[in-house]
């Protein structure tokens, strides 16, 4: 019934649809499979993509020539930069989007992708020979064979959801779990874990009083993530804000004794930085109130997300509470919030591509790997994606350094450190933040896209045009000097320190109160240089010279620690015979076998005084 | 890779003494000295042990030897390990190393002795410094201070300023990755607040430098005074040895003569000056001019001056020069004997002490004053004295970085570029412990050793 396929995709998810499309794109034969074929592309918690940290890996995967920037620019309903008042390094591009629109654009995105094929059921195990994978079984017992596998199942597999002292399976409210995969997993010898998430509840739009709320409107420039020719909005929708109290409060904890979390019936760990509003109340009890953002769901759509509120109290506990938030007086509720416990793999189990170590073939990404997060996921899909079809058709593995990419950064972290609690990524986690842009992902990264055949010409040119554009500009802002009675009436204007003599443009840039549009209007010459430049050039150019010094301080100390990721472990090394070792770094090392003592340097448990004495040891 | 070979090497510094000290160390350090050695069964005996014998090569005796045995995880590597102390031949120790490399046994590498016991967990980077230090040691002082290094002194400290500054990090990383969201975040002030009591531990460690520097290098003591003042006589007299060149003729002393000496297990040096008079002599005027610089330099300023010639008027001239230049500072009276009374002025004068450097009478107490007036017992407290210059950059540059911080704090820039410099200070806090290891870290570390260390 089936052919054998090059890459099997388990799971429509965000990070199944990249890995999919990313493989078919490259050429690879895909099949996707999923539960449920009305559900794909899901948003299961928040109608938004990007935020800080998350915007940049969005416009990452958009350079590399992923979906899901083109995705989020079709379905976005409001957009915002966030952090627009700190460095370029923090500036963080979101979306709120139509969770309908999004779900739907990525299925018709699919469809239009060649080779990709869809089957709709539940994948209950992996076929695997000698060590390698040779497909999957389906429930009804049909073996598809494929010469990759990558595992994306979200939060599907052993998946209870639990609201108040209830509790069912599935993997997302109305949906069932997934079984049988992590049973034959272990089986196979993979550790397993478990986690926890959850959700808020969703409501009526048309039940809310807005006018006691604050309104929360888009960027009135709104841009957008990717850097093809999608088009940015002309109208928006606005979020709004309000706060819980003190009755709020007294409410939630009347069910705190029906509440999963307290009662120690989840085992799972939830994330330490999206709390549930029982936890907040619980860990914060000193706080009198709370944020909600009141998030729109869609265009036309009248269900409201009320972020900020996740809980798992019962039903009946969320509503009396919720109706005491300003503004949710007469609220009718859609949806309760749930929290979900489900199974996931330690990811240091598998290798910088994202494939176990265990199988060879098989390869994880999303949730399954410990991450949360749409993007998170998204990005890992469209890495496992790239290298099973590189691995197939015998290429070189695609590695993102951390100093090239927060994707680098995210699997770095992921295989080397692990981790006990919900990924999610932060600026904090990247120590090159200031190069890891959101305004030069292309430059980063588009180049290297279109080498694996993922980007387009076009999406080269692009980059290509950027740089010289930018470089050209630059130079005419060195070279063009005005005299002081020029500059000076501007200079005062913007509460700038006035010259005496004739200086270049570009002075004035590096001054923090001065932008090139600025000083357009001082200079005929400038005016004609900057006709026909995009907003996107001028900026380039005022960030690379107003951050200059910055920007060359990072790429010092990245290249200095970019020494260690050089130094190559022998594969097979014997970390057993070094006593200076600690007994924890002895047994990480030997199980992760590093391929570079920067790699070594990152695993949790390796500390620094063990990496000087490798280093001692290998140089001698 | 070669962990478990045997090495080999002379411990005791070359040339000829009464006993030399050859080490080996590794897996066969016994059975290869026993191979070559007539005496006890060297292999059924317990660690910490020594054994009289001879070493044979063949039938032939090479000498009579003492052989002490370290078992097993028990000595300075952590390895098997054996001593054997030989006369002080070279002839000898040159026999015995060939005949124990013939055996089986390898020469050892400058400073591999060290970096075995580093790479079998005996210390960590910083305590292997200091064993370098305590191995050149040559007094109490110096000797205390590498002491407490390698005991895990500054890497302790070092730890604590960098947990400060890491939680420092973390208030502003709060700030850059949740600013969207609900959570409190430190006030300006109480980050600058953290800053200062940062600083404070910095500015006492980088503070420290000088006096660890003193500690290793020897406290500078300045000599100054007229031609003929009696220099060095005195240098002399403190040196109990002929050292600098004496005569009568003015000016003899043309350039800045220094040498050691230990006063209170303290190591001074005394750097004898040419004299501070006015003078066309060019060569004499360049040695006037390096007086100069040596008074800057110095922790302590000695003013001799002949009791028989000088006037009052003329000393008192010369000490206030002294307290201009802020250093302490002694006046001493030399050709005691040549005088019947000295000076009521100079004998009310705490700084002033009188001696006859020629009969040597005097020189002890002189000694004493020496000692007190350098306030060098402040470092036997048991504070943690930084003696390595390296060390002492990246403190100071911990500092720089840590003060670009504050600028950016006063010049309000995003905390995006504030955590850069944090990092950056991180950073080289790190090079001290090692916990960001470098090429040049190690090569620098190791390459103090000499072979047989």
């Amino acid at each position: 019934m089936f052919p054998e396929y090059d890459v099997i995709v388990v799971g429509a998810g965000h990070a199944g649809c990249e890995a999919a499309a990313a493989a078919a794109n490259m050429g690879s034969k895909v099949m996707l499979i999923t539960m449920n074929m009305n559900t794909i592309a899901q948003m299961s918690c928040n109608p938004a993509m990007g935020g800080v940290a998350k915007g940049q890996i969005v416009r990452e995967i958009d350079a590399l020539g992923g979906y899901s920037g083109i995705i989020s620019d079709k379905s976005m309903i409001q957009f915002r930069m966030l952090n627009k008042s700190k460095g370029p390094a923090m500036w963080s591009p979101r979306t709120q989007n139509d969770r309908m629109r999004f779900a739907e654009e990525w299925r018709l995105a699919l469809e239009r992708t060649p080779n990709v094929d869809f089957w709709q059921e539940m994948v209950t195990g992996l076929l695997v020979k000698d060590n390698r994978i040779q497909g999957v079984r389906t429930s009804m017992g049909i073996e598809i064979k494929g010469k990759s596998v990558v595992l994306t199942n979200g939060t599907f597999l052993n998946g209870i959801i639990h609201i108040g002292e209830k509790r069912f399976g599935g993997g997302r409210t109305g949906e069932k779990a997934a079984t049988g995969i992590t049973e034959q997993l272990i089986e196979l010898g993979f550790e397993s874990g478990r986690m926890k998430t959850g959700t808020p509840p969703r409501v009526d739009g048309r039940s809310l009083n807005w006018k006691v709320m604050e309104e929360q409107p888009g960027d009135e420039v709104p841009g957008k993530f990717s850097y093809s020719d999608t088009k940015p909005l002309k109208e928006q929708r606005p979020c709004h804000i309000t706060y819980t109290n003190s009755e709020v409060h007294e409410i939630l904890k009347t069910g705190f004794e029906q509440s999963p979390m307290f009662t120690g019936r989840i085992k799972g760990l939830g994330p330490r930085y999206c709390p549930s509003i029982e936890d907040k109340i619980n860990r914060f009890a000193d706080r009198e109130r709370h944020q909600i953002f009141v998030e729109p769901e869609g265009w036309d759509t009248v269900e409201i997300y009320v972020n900020g509120f996740s809980t798992s109290l019962p039903e009946d506990v969320q509503y009396k509470a919720i109706t005491k938030i300003p503004g949710f007086e007469t609220v009718k509720m859609f949806r309760p919030g749930y929290a979900i416990e489900y199974d996931y793999f330690p990811p240091t189990q598998l290798d910088a591509t994202l494939e176990t170590r265990l199988i060879s073939g098989l390869y994880f990404a999303g949730q399954i790997n410990g991450t949360t997060g749409y993007e998170e996921a998204a990005s890992q899909g469209l890495m496992a994606g790239i290298n099973a079809h590189n691995k197939i058709h015998e290429k070189d593995a695609f590695i993102l350094n951390r100093s090239d990419a927060y994707i680098g950064v995210l699997i770095d972290d992921l295989i080397n450190k692990g981790t006990n609690e919900p990924y999610r990524m932060f600026t904090s986690r990247a120590e090159f933040r200031i190069l890891l842009r959101q305004d030069n992902a292309d430059v980063r990264l588009t180049p290297l896209g279109h080498q694996l055949g993922l980007a387009s010409q076009d999406r080269l040119d692009k980059v290509h045009e950027k740089l010289s554009q930018t470089e050209t500009l630059i130079k005419d802002l060195q070279n063009l000097k005005v005299k002081p009675e020029e500059v000076n009436g501007l200079l005062e204007e913007k509460n700038s320190a006035k010259i005496k003599e004739k200086a270049p443009l570009i002075n004035f840039i590096r001054r923090p109160e001065m932008e090139i549009e600025d000083l357009i209007d001082l200079s005929d010459e400038l005016k004609d240089k900057t006709k026909g430049l995009s907003s996107e050039i001028l900026q380039q150019a005022s960030i690379l010279i107003k951050y200059e010094t910055y920007i060359e301080k990072e790429k010092s100390l990245a290249d200095r620690m970019g020494d260690l990721d050089n130094k190559k472990i022998p594969a097979g090394f014997n970390y057993k015979e070094i006593p200076a070792l600690s007994a924890e770094a002895k047994e990480k090392l030997s199980n992760i076998q590093p391929a570079n003592l920067g790699q070594a340097s990152r695993i949790s448990g390796v500390n620094p005084a063990d990496i000087s004495v490798l280093m001692v040891y290998m140089a001698r | 890779m070669h962990m478990n070979d045997t090495i080999v090497a002379l411990a005791t510094p070359p040339g000829v003494g009464a006993i030399a000290v050859i080490r080996l160390s590794g897996a066969e350090s016994i059975a290869l000295t026993a191979s070559c050695f007539d005496g006890k069964d060297l292999l059924t005996q317990k660690s910490h042990t020594i054994h009289f014998g001879n070493i044979l090569d063949g039938e032939e005796i090479v000498d009579e030897v003492l052989v002490s045995l370290f078992l097993n995880q028990r000595s300075f590597t952590k390895e098997e390990s054996v001593e054997i102390s030989c006369h002080g031949s070279q002839y000898i120790i040159n026999r015995i190393i060939q005949l124990l490399i013939r055996k089986g046994a390898r020469l050892a590498n400058p400073g591999e002795f060290t970096q075995r016991a580093y790479l079998n967990g005996r210390f960590d980077l910083a305590q292997a410094e200091a064993v370098a230090d305590l191995i050149a040691s040559e007094n109490e002082s110096s000797h205390a201070a590498a002491l407490n290094q390698m005991r895990g002194g500054i890497s302790k400290e070092i730890k604590a300023l960098r947990e400060k500054l890491v939680h420092f990090a973390s208030m502003i990383e709060l700030e850059l990755d949740f600013s969207e969201e609900d959570v409190e975040f430190a006030s300006r002030d109480e980050l600058k607040e953290l800053i200062k009591g940062i600083d404070k531990v910095l500015v006492k460690l980088i503070d420290s430098f000088q006096l660890g520097n003193v500690i290793k290098n020897g406290v500078p003591v300045v000599i100054v005074g007229k031609p003929n003042a009696g220099k060095s006589t005195l240098l002399n007299a403190l040196l109990e040895e002929e050292k600098a060149i004496v005569s009568d003729i003015a000016g003899t002393t043309r350039d800045t003569i220094e040498d050691e000496i230990n006063i209170g297990g303290v190591k001074f040096r005394f750097i004898d000056t040419a004299g501070l008079r006015e003078t066309t002599d060019q060569i004499e005027a360049i040695g006037v001019e390096r007086a100069n610089q040596k008074m800057k330099e110095s922790s302590l300023i000695m003013y001799l001056f002949d009791l028989s010639t000088e006037g009052l008027d003329v000393i008192l001239a010369q000490e206030q020069q002294l307290i201009e230049m802020d250093k302490p500072y002694i006046l001493v009276g030399n050709k005691r004997d040549k005088v019947e009374s000295e000076p009521a002025a100079l004998l009310e004068n705490e700084h002033y002490i009188s001696i006859a450097a020629k009969q040597e009478t005097g020189v002890a107490a002189l000694k004493d004053m020496i000692f007190a007036k350098s306030q060098m017992d402040n470092f036997k407290t048991g504070n943690v004295v930084v003696t390595n210059a390296r060390h002492h950059q990246s403190l100071v540059n911990t500092q720089n970085a840590l003060h670009d911080v504050v600028r950016g704090i006063d010049n309000q820039i995003t905390n995006d570029f504030l955590a850069q410099d944090i990092r950056h200070s991180l950073y080289y806090l790190g090079e001290i412990t090692g916990e960001i290891s470098t090429d040049d870290l190690l090569d620098n570390i190791f390459s103090k050793f000499c072979i047989g260390k």
